[in-house]
């Protein structure tokens, strides 16, 4: 089963692990969306919705239904190639990252070792920043495509919030990866799971602080939803779409979501690794599956905080936005830097 | 300068301290704040399946009432009609024939009775008017509808359901806390 060198039985297995994890990926953030209206509506004394199906569950359905059946309006003065590209390049780089992120251990299937995690590039981090930077165009093309000066003004606070924090977010992960000496993810994560090795959040906890703000606001989630300002922008970079191209805007958002929750879960919290427990003692596949589990309920904690701040603190000002960015979170990361390598210059 | 009220505040406006400034504190009280109403009870009435009480005085749709052997006790005087501010009633009397005294009360009885919700204000005038304790305000209010001609109620939507052949309808139409 080899052609041009290739063993075909691996290009299947990865296919059908990339076919599990985007639809997987797709499913979560379907329901994260209605997670979020539940979360906000109890966090607000408030039911939610409740009504489509048992406790409300077929909600996300249909409000994916009334998204598609919405008239598909592209503005006659838009540049339509790029207003058409915009969602799509959203929505993709959204999706690319869950490439290197490590779901669980090794599985054996049919007389093959699984290796849950679709590339285990050995720059596997590097390679999600390149991703997450490839986001802010989604925005930027989007907002600038539409001939909207709001959207195009939503679009550049957009890009120059991105910019400014992936500056604090790349920092604050030096600091990490002079720790772990590797940009592995699952390098990283097997590190963490080693007995007497703690997480890396007990070693990098202001680290974490920074890479969980920076987060935040990579994912333009509140408080650092900028581009989507309704009150100054009347609705931000996506204000002239409709129907599935809004849906693919909203929907990245919430992947991206997950998959930073996945990967601070990974690089801080032990990704599928469970805590106080040898997973060694259980039979191989089932502990890949219950590793899977862990790193979801860790991803699922994650995304609750991330509401959770959403809906009690209130959106920065753009001057507070870039204070924040470039006179705090910078300054704490180098030095968080700095103080991490004369640790290992004196004590590793 | 004299302040014109006592209500003028002095506006704290020294610069913040460096607790302040690190928001985390407050940040950590918000989130515990908004964790905190989580648990609390919450005061939504899911409302297809349950409504909210009205209270004891309130005036909704007109129900023209029937006596306990089922004879309508509206003799078409029009004192309803004078005494309504919006001018929402009309009606026309007709003589009772020998042989309906099963159905009407007294020799009199209004032949057509309409009243325009669109005009009604519900202030229960009409109510206090009429001396023969024939009209009166229930405990309901005006479905929605997709004319204006629906909003306007006549005989068969306003009288009450007959006390001996439909008891049930009959208490229903006159409310739980309605007994005269």
């Amino acid at each position: 089963m080899t052609l041009l060198s290739l063993d075909m039985l691996l290009v299947l297995e990865k296919l059908v692990l990339i076919v599990i994890i985007v639809f997987a990926s797709l499913g979560i953030a379907l329901y994260t969306t209605f997670a979020e209206r539940k979360v906000a509506a109890i966090l607000q004394d408030r039911p939610g919705p409740e009504r489509a199906g048992p406790f409300g569950l077929f909600q996300p359905l249909a409000d994916g239904l009334k998204l598609i059946m919405k008239e598909e309006i592209i503005p006659n003065s838009s540049n339509k190639a790029l207003f058409i590209l915009g969602p799509g390049l959203a929505m993709t780089a959204a999706l690319m990252t869950c490439a290197v992120i490590p779901w669980g251990s090794t599985v054996h299937l049919f007389g093959r070792e699984i290796n849950l995690q679709i590339a285990d590039i050995n720059i596997g981090i590097l390679y999600v920043f390149g991703v997450v930077s490839l986001g802010v165009y989604g925005i930027m093309i989007g907002g600038w495509a539409s001939n909207n000066k709001f959207s195009l003004m939503a679009a550049l606070r957009g890009a120059s919030q991105a910019i400014s924090y992936e500056l604090a977010m790349g920092i604050a992960l030096i600091a990490l990866l002079m720790t772990t000496n590797t940009l592995s993810l699952r390098e990283i994560v097997v590190q963490q799971m080693a007995p007497g090795h703690l997480w890396n959040i007990a070693y990098q906890p202001l680290g974490f602080l920074l890479f969980f703000i920076c987060a935040m606001a990579e994912c333009n989630r509140t408080p650092f939803d900028l581009p989507e300002a309704e009150n100054e922008l009347n609705f931000g970079y996506h204000q002239e779409y409709s129907s599935m191209k809004l849906g693919f805007y909203l929907f990245s958002e919430y992947i991206n979501m997950i998959m930073s929750s996945a990967i601070m879960a990974s690089l801080y919290f032990g990704g599928f690794d469970i805590p106080f427990f040898d997973e060694k003692v259980l039979p191989q596949n089932i502990a890949a599956l219950v590793g899977v589990g862990a790193l979801l309920i860790k991803i699922v904690i994650f995304i609750f905080i991330f509401m959770w701040i959403r809906w009690t603190i209130p959106r920065f000002r753009y001057d507070q936005l870039m204070n924040l960015g470039w006179k705090s979170l910078i300054p704490l990361a180098l030095a968080n830097m700095l103080a991490t390598g004369a640790w290992i210059l004196y004590f590793g | 300068m004299e302040a014109l009220t006592n209500r003028v505040k002095e506006v704290n406006r020294k610069p913040m301290t460096f607790i302040e400034r690190l928001y985390i504190p407050s940040i950590f009280k918000g989130m515990s704040i908004t964790f905190s109403h989580m648990f609390k009870k919450q005061p939504t009435i899911r409302y297809p399946e349950k409504t909210r009480e009205f209270s004891p005085v309130f005036r909704g749709l007109h129900v023209l009432n029937r006596d306990e052997q089922g004879r309508e006790r509206c003799t078409a005087c029009g004192l309803c009609a004078v005494a309504c501010p919006a001018e929402a009633i009309t009606m026309e009397g007709a003589e009772r024939l020998p042989g309906e005294e099963n159905l009407y009360r007294e020799e009199k009885y209004a032949a057509k009775y309409e009243i325009n919700m669109l005009r009604c204000i519900f202030c229960g005038l009409c109510e206090e008017a009429c001396p023969k304790e024939a009209i009166f305000l229930s405990e309901t209010f005006a479905p929605a509808n997709y004319s204006r001609q629906g909003f306007i109620y006549g005989k068969e939507d306003l009288v009450i359901p007959n006390p001996l052949t439909d008891p049930e309808g009959f208490a229903k139409a006159k409310g739980p806390s309605r007994n005269n």
